[in-house]
């Protein structure tokens, strides 16, 4: 099957996020974007089956600073071909890039779409089920244990509580992954450096549709509470601490 | 129509989701504010009976087929597509579950109405509704104006109380569109759990591990300490999605919640879906290096001392 990946870049949150003047958007200027977790779990997915069953996976995501990076990364794990898109801004919503991405994907031929079930910014909804409902296949989201059975796929869809739904279809589908069968490969460097001198990216401008439909009034740090008390001290006497407020709770 | 609030009833195996009276709750408040009116919306098959619970709503709009009778993504957005064609509601909330999700973004795209994902909060602001989204792993709330639309919200928001009541409000029942019948996604069963592993809702000392633990191998000085505990090993979601542990160890809001005497934290930012699954533990002591992460506004005591470091001298340390 032919598998394509849509993929977002996220701001890193180990990193601090700044909020701009007017209090509307991040402040962008100074941000790191990395591939999207749940992103990578769809990567890898997508090239198991690929390992399994033949076909092909291109992976396609919107230009950032790091999009390169990311996009010779995922050639370098396996992936046949890599489709940057330019000509979206970087606070472009969901809705915004899920039309660009589907204009793109009218280019292509697929069975299946994998993509993250969610990413850390989705504000105006899942990148994944706006772009099925745009391209009208089906979609399931939250999705794990993906089989091919002849023209068909199983797969789960978690709920709370470790309980699962099975589910059948006959692509075209597109599933927002959970996670992939076995934690994301590695590339190492070398791999993507060398990718990087042979291969080449796609690239596709696309014009810019409208998006979310709301307006943010306001982006804000939420109020911390009262908070954790800080154990300080050297290690031996943190963790002498942390014993001692283990014993005494333990009774 | 008005100032019509739909509310989508969750279930599963025929019990209505908790999320559901939150939002039926939430929402009554607000149709009383605008002097609107509430509809709950149920997908199901012979569900009917179901609405009995479901009083805090003015009606009821009841969509019965047989692809409808356990959650099918693609069968109930077609019915809800249909459902908010007809109606064209001021405001639908959705729940942002499993569920929910596939419903959300689907409404939003498909009758071209804008969509606040991942809502905590909802208030009125002259003829706008202001919701509240909780977004970066819990680090920025934004606020986002909308006129009219679809809100998802986050399960846990709002208190339950309020949406439960008694009482059949009037049903009306609403033909299945064609595409509910049509359509190649088929349901195929539910899976539970598999039993047999440790019970981390029985126990009542856990040591919660996060990506800080960085590889499978450091698990196995977590499960020392554990072990000196008398507790056990439980984690966020990304461990899980590792494989590292199974799926009966996941804490948070897709996995279980859990309620012990100790709660012990290594490496874990405390997103908010993980936070969800253990804020009511009577003691929480977090290690993270970050000292901006979440959890730390959610432990009692806190350190950004390694882990690496904490773990092996707090093994020595205990009996």
């Amino acid at each position: 099957m032919n598998i394509v990946v849509p993929i977002k870049l996220v701001p890193d949150l180990v990193e601090e996020l700044e909020i701009n003047d007017e209090a509307t958007d991040l402040e962008r200027d100074f941000l790191t974007y990395r591939i999207n977790e749940f992103d990578d779990h769809a990567i890898e997915e997508a090239l198991q089956l690929k390992e399994a069953h033949g076909g092909s996976v291109a992976v396609v995501a919107l230009e950032r600073e790091e999009t390169d990076k990311v996009l010779y990364t995922a050639l370098a794990k396996g992936a046949d071909k890599a489709v940057k898109i330019t000509g979206l801004d970087e606070d472009a919503s969901s809705h915004t890039a899920a039309k660009a991405m589907c204009k793109v994907l009218g280019d292509m031929e697929y069975d299946v779409v994998l993509t993250g079930v969610q990413a850390a910014d989705d504000r105006d909804g899942q990148l994944g089920v706006l772009m099925a409902s745009y391209l009208s296949i089906p979609h399931v989201s939250v999705v794990s244990d993906i089989a091919i059975a002849g023209d068909k796929l199983t797969l789960h869809k978690e709920y709370s509580g470790g309980v699962m739904a099975s589910f059948e279809v006959t692509p075209k589908v597109l599933l927002g992954v959970q996670a992939a069968r076995q934690t994301p490969r590695y590339a190492p460097v070398s791999r993507v450096r060398q990718i990087m001198k042979e291969a080449e990216l796609d690239e596709v401008e696309v014009e810019a549709e409208p998006g979310a439909g709301s307006i943010v009034r306001r982006m804000y740090t939420p109020e911390k509470g009262e908070g954790a008390e800080m154990l300080d001290g050297s290690t031996e006497e943190i963790a002498g601490k942390i014993a001692a407020l283990l014993n005494e709770k333990k009774g | 129509m008005g100032q019509e609030i739909l509310i989508v009833v969750e279930h599963q195996g025929g019990e209505i989701a908790d999320v559901t009276f939150e939002l039926l709750g939430k929402g009554r408040e607000l149709a009383s504010k605008t002097g609107g009116t509430l509809t709950a919306v149920l997908f199901g098959s012979g569900m009917q009976a179901a609405a009995a619970s479901l009083g805090a709503a003015d009606k009821v709009v009841y969509v019965d087929h047989e692809r409808l009778a356990d959650f099918n993504p693609e069968a109930c957005s077609a019915a809800l597509v249909a459902v908010v064609g007809a109606r064209e509601p001021w405001l639908t909330l959705v729940p942002n579950t499993s569920m929910g999700m596939d419903l959300a973004a689907a409404l939003s795209a498909r009758r071209d109405l804008p969509l606040v994902a991942y809502a905590i909060e909802l208030a009125l602001d002259g003829g706008n509704v202001i919701a509240t989204s909780q977004l970066y792993g819990g680090k920025i709330y934004t606020e986002s104006v909308l006129e009219t639309g679809v809100v998802s919200v986050l399960g846990g928001s709002f208190p339950d109380a309020a949406g439960r009541v008694e009482g059949t409000p009037e049903v009306e029942t609403f033909d299945a569109p064609d595409d509910v019948a049509t359509g190649c996604l088929r349901f195929t069963g539910l899976i539970e759990p598999e039993g047999g592993d440790v019970d981390i809702t029985q126990t009542e000392v856990l040591v919660a591990v996060g990506r800080g633990i960085q590889s499978e191998d450091n698990l196995a000085m977590m499960e020392d300490l554990a072990a000196k505990l008398g507790g056990a090993v439980c984690s966020s979601r990304p461990i899980v999605d590792n494989k590292w542990l199974p799926k009966t160890r996941q804490v948070g809001k897709s996995g279980l919640k859990v309620k012990p005497r100790i709660y012990l934290t290594f490496g874990i930012s405390g997103a908010p879906e993980h936070i969800e699954g253990m804020k009511n533990a009577e003691l929480i002591i977090a290690v993270n290096t970050d000292e901006t992460a979440p959890i730390f506004e959610h432990a009692d005591y806190g350190t950004t001392e390694d882990l690496f470091d904490i773990v092996p001298a707090l093994t020595g340390m205990l009996e």
